[in-house]
């Protein structure tokens, strides 16, 4: 049992620091962690559910504005980038934030291609960054299951 | 495994508990903000427009300052850009009632536009966080808020933004998250039960 723990443990840390030298995750995501404990012991978990619902909600908000027959709104579209840039900031989703700026540059100078492109990119980014997330919490449910204690990650 | 409670045992320590009202239309910001106060023992309130702040400040026109006495709110914390009725004007609106420009008030902007932040100091703002807002920064303007009081009067607040945060402002991110780490290091401390032997160090490369 003591091995498996260990095992998973190891698996986890491996993990959450490829995570971070990808560039999925910044410190802020750290300082979630860090806002984490028994009083709110799934905090880090509910945050990003949020995360990924208003990723939903814009994404489709930007895809409509988008895609019209007519003058594309970009400051609408604009809008919506600039919301999401708000949030993955706040959850530490570095790659989601990064596209975010240059979403934001391409609809402040009316690229309607650029801003087709950065959509898309954004899309398959928070998605991968979900598969991703669901991979460590999994991870975290198994330490817990086998009885271990979900070892803390300092990224520095 | 030790049940710890960590808000009840930080706020033995300190002096009353300050209640904050939050006001952030993302609802990400506004559950991040609840907790970092949360955790620094502070009782909370969140709303998620200005208007709303508002209403629950007893300024919504007609209800004039009914109820306020009861409130007790030390401190409000809003976002800058929020659809409807912005930080700015929220803070506007607050310095120019009688009843409630006692409270101070901060401004959080994920933007750091320089004309934007001196304007809102000079209209009577505490400070002007940087979004995403850190552990850090709230316990320091914890702090700020608890000595402030009688520090105030007498002085002529408008015109001196004394309190913008220049550590946040000026520097790159990695000096601000190397000030960041220092500061919060007892909450962190208090709430890891890791060995330090056994943290991971790694570079970053981002």
């Amino acid at each position: 049992m003591d091995a498996l723990i260990a095992q998973l443990q190891r698996q986890f840390r491996d993990y959450t620091i490829s995570l971070y030298q990808q560039g999925f995750l910044d410190d802020q995501f750290t300082e979630l962690k860090k806002l984490q404990d028994d009083g709110s012991p799934d905090f880090v978990s509910e945050v990003l559910s949020l995360f990924f619902e208003d990723c939903v909600k814009l994404i489709s908000n930007m895809a409509r504005a988008l895609d019209t027959t007519g003058t594309v709104d970009f400051s609408q579209v604009g809008a919506s980038v600039h919301q999401l840039k708000g949030s993955s900031s706040s959850v530490g989703a570095k790659r989601v934030k990064t596209l975010c700026v240059s979403f934001k540059e391409c609809c402040e100078a009316k690229n309607y291609e650029g801003c087709v492109r950065c959509l898309q990119q954004v899309d398959i980014e928070y998605k991968a960054l979900k598969t991703k997330l669901q991979d460590m919490f999994n991870l975290e449910k198994q330490i817990i299951q086998a009885g271990g204690i979900v070892p803390q990650v300092d990224i520095n | 495994m030790a049940l710890r409670d960590l808000s009840s045992s930080l706020s033995s320590s300190s002096s009353p508990e300050l209640h904050v009202l939050a006001v952030d239309d993302s609802f990400v910001d506004r559950k991040v903000i609840e907790r970092l106060l949360k955790i620094s023992a502070c009782k909370v309130t969140t709303v998620e427009s200005g208007t709303r702040a508002l209403q629950y400040l007893g300024l919504d026109g007609d209800n004039g300052s009914s109820g306020l006495k009861d409130l007790k709110v030390n401190l409000i914390v809003t976002d800058y850009s929020m659809p409807g009725l912005t930080g700015y004007e929220l803070l506007k609106k607050i310095k120019e009632s009688s009843a409630l420009r006692e409270i101070p008030v901060v401004i959080m902007s994920s933007e750091n536009i320089q004309p934007r932040i001196e304007q809102c100091m000079i209209e009577g703002a505490e400070e002007f966080l940087l979004k995403p807002v850190k552990l850090a920064d709230v316990k320091r303007l914890k702090e700020l808020i608890m000595r402030g009081g009688e520090a105030e009067e007498g002085k002529t607040k408008k015109l001196s933004p004394k309190r913008i945060l220049q550590n946040d402002i000026d520097s790159s991110p990695s000096s601000s998250s190397t000030s960041s780490s220092s500061s919060s290091h007892d909450v962190s401390s208090l709430d890891d039960d890791t060995p330090s032997s056994k943290r991971i160090k790694l570079e970053s490369r981002g």
